[in-house]
């Protein structure tokens, strides 16, 4: 809409006719309280606290529900608009409680701030306050009803935001109360939005309630380790006996890539970091065969012998590079796995490197290989004006994306068109919705080029369309639809993997046959030159690798990150002794497998950068410590070390050896400046001073992988910065290994090992299927 | 969670008839959910109150969910979610009724049947209720027992309202 | 059965059927009825509504809005359905009139709500009665059926291409309710808490279409305005206040009842004469002139008060519903503030901080008070948070419950007064207020 021109306190102000009063002045940074006023919800009107004044306007308006025209003139702030304010937070805190020293919202309360600033501090009220004992809805969920100001923002949040319409009104006037659909309980998807939306302390996190105050701890904003979708969590740690501890996960400042939106995985599943299973000493297998707690100084020294040794024995069979295996994580970040593949190519000389493929986006990036500008950042699903979701399940996979596809068709009025074997949720917000059988998804391109069905007709009819796809497509199916999207022009692409870095360690190169950057090994250009020692042939996949072993050939493994022996089904017997060398944060049923075992850092205590299922890189922060844990970086460079490597090689730290004068008679192609060196003086950055910092890394990734050409100031603003994979030449395409892809489908509450080990996350599991079991059984 | 679909064939928990009036009540309106106002209190007028059982089956018919069902319920003053009297007696209390002697009245109904507000007498007969203004002012005092009014009352008609409803109650009438 | 009264002052109008048997729609028809719709049909809906805006009926469920405007602001196109609602909630304490007529003239609701749906081209009208009116619901229902019987209702009104329905639908209990986006939301089924405006609901109103919603006397003076003439209507009332209301007369008064009077009709007169004076012949200490939302007035400022929304209003209180609540000398005022907030208490919906809080609260004060707990800044407090609730409130209803006991606090001070430090009430008659 046209913009329009009006004041506000002596101001002139222009916004799009009809925007509400309320967004307009916020964004002019004019702040008007609000208790009900929720951007992007249904409008109450119902706290009166927005009033304002409006010239020739006999009564005060309610700034959250007025929409902007031209020559308008508001008051926003005066004498009477003060009283006002006063009067209706006097009137609240009548029956409110008046405990904030002890509420667990005391210090986070838009009730105490207002107070504060409209001093509404004397009581005028002397009857007896309405005493309630609070009462737990579920796990995750508690209400503490005098706090309730009845905003309905829990109410809203929970059924227009969430879809799930778990929260109620329940009788009239003062008696009036937010109710739960199971009657005592709440039966929902537990995802902990209510409490998010509530201004005051009456709904409370179950896992947080009354351990700390806000002001005791340190707010450390993040990426959750959990799904594909790479939500901002904000992180609060406290000072603990052994390091610093994660008190709460929250989504504090809502400046991500999420929004207003946390899933209860990112909101409660954080404290698997707490559990007392976590490794925190090396272990290295004794003489009796027991893994024995020693020294990080040992275990390096056991495991780069060891390495070393199996490296440079060329004679046996299970010597040299190709007898050793390397497998990495989904959850670690780029930097580490950059470092690993690194490592696995030009220490140990192998390409026998993988990791638990659960997303094929080796086939994806090659189907886009050659055009630029067709995949879609998470961001786009929010707004894009027509999305066509093949197979997936996001409300459970992808709740984020869940959450845009429904804020989008809410706010937007975006037509979702859903193709799936199933039934799913996000079919209630669908504009159309196809089945097909649980084979049938080769066959949607030919069914919407038919146009025989009103759904393909409607899909047909779009202009632009934004296709999500879930990992029902591998190999050439996939391609076949990329391919089908591409012909179609105005089409945008997303892939829906599993893991909060499976993207990642894809484009990092934890491929046998791929580079980082999907460069192929046998074509690796600008790594030929920088990988000394680079071996052309592509390596082992992880079944190769396990064959390998069963056939005696494998030396030695190095799992880093993930649960090879449980995934993929690893019978020890078939090891036939290959070394086995891990790092986790938890015994697994490949630690007990493990010759050493070095105990790793989580997502949450280190410091690096993760790449989402859309591509969107986002920067991770350490917010604690876990003593006796490192990060996998600092092993892999410790590792290094200890098998006599200059880790100078590894990690370009520190000024480089040679000192590039950029001359054009020597250059770096000559192949003698340091090529690093040049590349970080030539692009204005500092040469980092430790071989511990991921940046050093990830300075490197920047300048041999072109996709990663990353906004730093947004990077490190705390933003999402999109990601480019159509950058393969389409002449190096080998083969993807589609057929390695098995999906994890993780759920609303379960996360792979990490979910494991979440007490919280368990017992929410355990408390919504007692729920389905109780609903089935009516 | 989403509406209930309904996997089973469930038995309705109301009579033949009101099923069937039920039936036209969901088609009458623009939206099948406007029936759920009168819907409620028909339930309530055959079964004594809205039990879970009531709500229940509302919600399937109607095709919203049981929270929404009380969310609605809940609001509405002559729907109740305990079983009352057979015959529940409503004073109303309010200005024009006042004036006129409504108290006395009132605590005459108390007297006399050895309740107060919102209770049952043991055997089930009567309830007993103060109330808001029932829109028979120019005639006040008056109460409503079910929906009959009865106006221009003094505390003395009290005794043969009460024995007029305890006949109508021994001679089995179901719900006058 | 509610009795009814006359008195020689009165202008049958809208009660000129009360009595005759007129619910049988023959006799209805005998009487004249549907003679006015049929008429419309015949003129069409443009001269209807000027027929309507010329005879200066005002809306009479309590803001006196004029009913022909209000339908002249209904778009001629739209792309939902059109409607027209009548509201029959009548829940304002001192209010009963539209009982009376759905008792005894159920198809002047009918023919009234057809014309209003012919003005506005609608066709669907629905009937809305609160839920404690269910003899009225059945007595409304019989008469729907049976003009649909004689092809009044239905496809083709009358024998011309004027298709109406009529559905009636039944409250539960709820003041609120009455409020007229509240009674849209009620009828979709929903918790009865008014809607956000605008959109008005001329513009945007039940299920989403453009909707008229008038009061049931209103609509019943249709008919009445069409048989009559607009200009004659108009001439019965007062200046911009045209025809007759429904008076309901209660309280200490010696004849209560519904009297028809000309719009303006002196209010001293009304009590004094019409209602045969203050009951037991004693002495009058306040008026509650339009049911029990609007300020009380004292018996000098209703010397020369007509009766019609504009004198009222000047008055410093509303002529809203028309229900005359007369209060004599032996009556605590106190006790009465109490009940009227306890009233608006019980009723708020809850949605808004000041009304929610501010009834429960005011009733809560009151309630200490006029047990003899009070203290002198109570009632600077009462009357602080009255004053601080109006104008504040989501919808009028937070007014409704500020304005009177403004109104109490100002004229009756010295009655609070009286009541302070433990003071028993001066006009005790029972132990303990007993409380909704
Ligand atoms: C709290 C509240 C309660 C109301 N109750 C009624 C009512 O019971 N009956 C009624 O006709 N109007 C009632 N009204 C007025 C209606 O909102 C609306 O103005 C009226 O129905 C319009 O009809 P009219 O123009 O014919 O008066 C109420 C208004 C408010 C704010
Ligand atoms: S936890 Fe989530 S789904 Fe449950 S009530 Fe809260 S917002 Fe709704
Ligand atoms: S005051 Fe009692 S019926 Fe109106």
């Amino acid at each position: 809409m046209a913009d329009v021109t009006f004041t506000v306190d002596g101001k002139k102000l222009m916004a799009p006719a009809g925007t509400l009063l309320i967004d307009a002045c916020r964004k002019a940074g004019i702040e008007i309280p609000a208790f009900c006023y929720y951007p992007g919800l249904s409008l109450q009107a119902a706290c009166r606290m927005c009033v304002v004044r409006q010239e020739k306007v006999p009564k005060l308006q309610t700034a959250c529900t007025t929409t902007v025209a031209e020559g308008q003139v508001f008051v926003t702030e005066s004498p009477e608009i003060a009283q006002a304010r006063k009067a209706t937070i006097q009137l609240l805190l009548g029956n409110h409680p008046l405990d904030c020293p002890v509420c667990d919202a005391g210090g986070e309360c838009e009730l105490q701030d207002m107070t504060f600033k409209y001093g509404a501090g004397e009581s005028l009220y002397v009857e007896a306050k309405q005493h309630r004992e609070e009462q737990q809805w579920s796990p995750a969920v508690y209400f503490d009803r005098p706090r309730c100001i009845l905003c309905y923002r829990c109410v809203r949040m929970c059924g227009e935001g969430m879809d799930v319409y778990a929260l109620g009104i329940q009788n009239r006037g003062v008696t009036s109360v937010i109710a739960p659909n199971g009657g005592d309980h709440l039966d929902c998807e537990q995802c902990g939005m209510c409490i998010d939306a509530c201004p005051v302390g009456a709904l409370t996190s179950g896992s947080y309630r009354y351990k700390t105050r806000p002001w005791e701890m340190n707010h450390v904003s993040t990426v959750c380790t959990h799904c594909g979708d790479g939500c901002k969590v904000t992180l609060g740690v406290k000072q603990s006996n052994d390091g610093t501890e994660i008190v709460r996960a929250d989504n504090r400042d809502k400046s991500g890539i999420n929004g207003d939106f946390l899933c209860a995985k990112g909101r409660f599943g954080f404290d698997f970091v707490e559990s007392s299973e976590r490794l925190t000493k090396p272990l290295v297998r004794n003489a009796a065969g027991k893994l024995e707690p020693t020294t990080w100084e040992h275990a390096l020294r056991v495991a780069g012998t060891k390495l070393k040794e199996i490296r440079d024995n060329q004679s046996g069979k299970t010597g040299g590079g190709d007898a050793i295996g390397v497998i990495g994580s989904n959850r670690t970040t780029n930097e580490e796995n950059y470092l690993l593949q690194k490592f696995a190519r030009t220490v140990l000389g192998t390409n026998n490197i993988d990791h638990d493929r659960s997303t094929d986006y080796v086939s994806f990036v090659q189907a886009l290989a050659g055009h630029e500008g067709k995949i879609a950042t998470l961001r786009e699903t929010a707004s894009a004006p027509a999305i066509l979701l093949i197979g997936g399940n996001p409300t459970e996979e992808h709740p984020l994306l869940a959450w845009n596809l429904r804020t989008n068709v809410r706010l937007n009025h975006a037509r979702l068109y859903v193709v799936n074997h199933e039934t799913i949720k996000l079919e209630r917000q669908a504009k159309a919705a196809q089945g097909v059988p649980p084979n049938g998804y080769k066959d949607v391109t030919t069914l919407l080029d038919q146009q025989q069905s009103e759904f393909a007709k409607a899909v047909m009819a779009e202009d632009s369309l934004l296709i999500i796809f879930g990992q029902e497509f591998r190999g050439a199916q996939l391609k076949s639809l990329v391919a089908w999207g591409l012909n179609r022009g105005n089409v945008r692409f997303a892939y829906l993997g599993d893991h909060s870095n499976s993207r990642g360690a894809a484009d990092m190169g934890l491929l046998p046959d791929l580079l980082p950057g999907y460069v192929p090994v046998g074509e690796a250009g600008a790594f030929a030159q920088e990988y000394s020692g680079l071996p052309v042939k592509a390596g082992k996949s992880q079944a190769q690798i396990f064959d390998a072993a069963r056939e005696g050939k494998l030396g030695a493994l190095l799992v880093v990150g993930a649960n090879p022996a449980k995934r993929a089904g690893v019978d020890p017997a078939n090891l036939n002794g290959a070394f086995v060398i891990v790092l986790d944060l938890f015994p697994t049923e490949t630690t007990a497998l493990a010759d050493v075992v070095f105990p790793a850092a989580s997502l949450y205590e280190k410091t690096g950068t993760v790449t989402n299922t859309f591509g969107d890189v986002q920067l991770v922060k350490k917010a604690a410590d876990h003593a006796g844990t490192k990060p996998d970086f600092e092993i892999l460079v410790r590792l290094a070390g200890s098998m006599g490597v200059d880790v100078k090689t590894l990690v370009p730290f520190g000024k480089g050896g040679a000192v590039g004068d950029f001359g054009q008679s020597r250059g770096a192609q000559a192949g003698e400046a340091d090529r690093h060196a040049v590349w970080l003086t030539a692009n204005g950055l500092e040469p980092k001073v430790s071989p511990f910092d991921p940046l050093a890394v990830l300075d490197e990734i920047e300048r041999l992988v072109p996709a990663y050409k990353l906004d730093r100031l947004n990077l490190f603003a705390g933003n999402d910065v999109s990601t480019e994979p159509g950058f393969v030449p389409v002449s190096a395409i080998a083969s993807a290994g589609s057929e390695m892809i098995a999906p994890a489908h993780d759920g609303l509450f379960t996360s792979g090992e990490l979910g494991r080990h979440s007490a919280y996350l368990s017992e929410l599991n355990q408390y919504e299927s007692r729920e389905l079991a109780e609903t089935a059984a009516d | 969670m989403s509406p209930k679909e309904s996997n089973t064939e469930t038995m309705s928990i109301f009579s033949p008839q009101l099923s069937a009036r039920f039936d036209v009540l969901v088609a009458k309106y623009p939206v099948k959910r406007s029936a759920l106002i009168p819907m409620l209190l028909y339930a309530q007028d055959e079964i004594g109150y809205l039990s879970d059982a009531v709500i229940a089956e509302v919600a399937e018919r109607i095709g919203i969910t049981q929270l929404d069902v009380r969310n609605v319920a809940t609001y509405y003053s002559m729907l109740r979610f305990k079983p009352a009297g057979k015959f529940n007696i409503q004073v109303c209390t309010n200005i024009s009724c006042m004036l006129r002697g409504a108290y006395e009245l009132y605590e005459r109904f108390q007297d006399e049947l050895h309740i107060g507000h919102k209770g049952v007498t043991s055997d089930g007969v009567f309830s007993l209720e103060e109330v808001e203004c029932i829109g028979v002012c120019c005639w006040a005092p008056a109460i409503q027992v079910n929906y009959a009014f009865h106006d221009e009352l003094t505390p003395n008609d009290v005794p043969k309202i009460i024995s007029e409803y305890k006949s109508k109650a021994n001679g089995s009438v179901k719900n006058a | 059965m509610p009795r009814l009264v006359s008195h020689p002052d009165e202008v049958k109008i809208v009660t000129k059927r009360f009595g005759m048997g007129a619910a049988n729609i023959d006799k209805y028809m005998e009487l004249g009825g549907y003679e006015s719709l049929k008429k419309c049909i015949a003129e069409g809906p443009e001269w209807v509504i000027n027929e309507m805006k010329s005879s200066g009926l005002r809306g009479r469920g309590g803001a006196g809005f004029p009913t022909g405007l209000k339908w002249s602001f209904v778009p001629k196109q739209s792309a939902k359905p059109k409607y027209v609602l009548v509201n029959g909630d009548e829940s304002e304490p001192g209010t009963c009139k539209d009982h009376l007529i759905f008792l005894h003239d159920p198809h002047a609701v009918i023919e009234g709500t057809m014309i209003a749906g012919l003005a506005i081209g609608a066709k669907t009208g629905f009937i809305y009665l609160r839920g404690e009116y269910r003899y009225l619901l059945e007595i409304t229902e019989k008469a729907v059926a049976d003009a649909y019987e004689k092809g009044i209702l239905g496809k083709n009104v009358l024998g011309s291409d004027f298709e109406f329905n009529v559905i009636t639908q039944s409250g539960a209990g709820a003041y609120e309710v009455g409020e007229e986006s509240a009674l849209m939301e009620s009828l979709e089924g929903k918790r009865g808490v008014p809607r956000i405006k605008p959109p008005f609901p001329a513009v945007v109103g039940l299920y989403g279409g453009p909707t008229v919603i008038n009061n049931a006397e209103t609509i019943a003076s249709v008919p009445h305005v069409i048989s009559m003439g607009g200009a004659a209507y108009a001439a019965v009332g007062s200046e911009r206040n045209g025809g007759t209301r429904l008076f309901g007369l209660s309280g200490h008064v010696e004849r209560p009842g519904i009297y028809e009077l000309p719009m303006g009709y002196n209010l001293k007169k009304m009590i004094y004469e019409v209602g045969g004076g203050v009951r037991g012949g004693r002495k009058l200490k306040a008026v509650v002139p339009g049911g029990s939302s609007t300020p009380v007035l004292l018996p000098e400022e209703i010397e020369n008060l007509g009766m019609d929304f504009d004198q009222v209003g000047k008055a410093g209180s509303m002529l809203g519903s028309g229900g005359v609540v007369v209060i004599d000398d032996q009556t605590c005022m106190v006790e009465f503030a109490l009940r009227t907030i306890s009233f608006y208490a019980h009723e708020s919906c809850g949605w808004c901080i000041p009304c929610r809080e501010g009834t429960d609260w005011l009733k809560k004060s009151l309630t200490r008070f006029h047990a003899g707990f009070g203290t002198e800044k109570d009632i600077d407090n009462i009357q602080y948070l009255a004053e601080n609730m109006m104008g504040r409130t989501f919808c009028p209803l937070g007014d409704a419950a500020a304005m009177p006991t403004i109104g109490f606090v100002k004229k009756f001070r010295k009655e609070f007064e009286d009541h302070l430090n433990g003071k028993p009430c001066p006009f005790a008659k029972h132990v303990e207020l007993a409380v909704v």
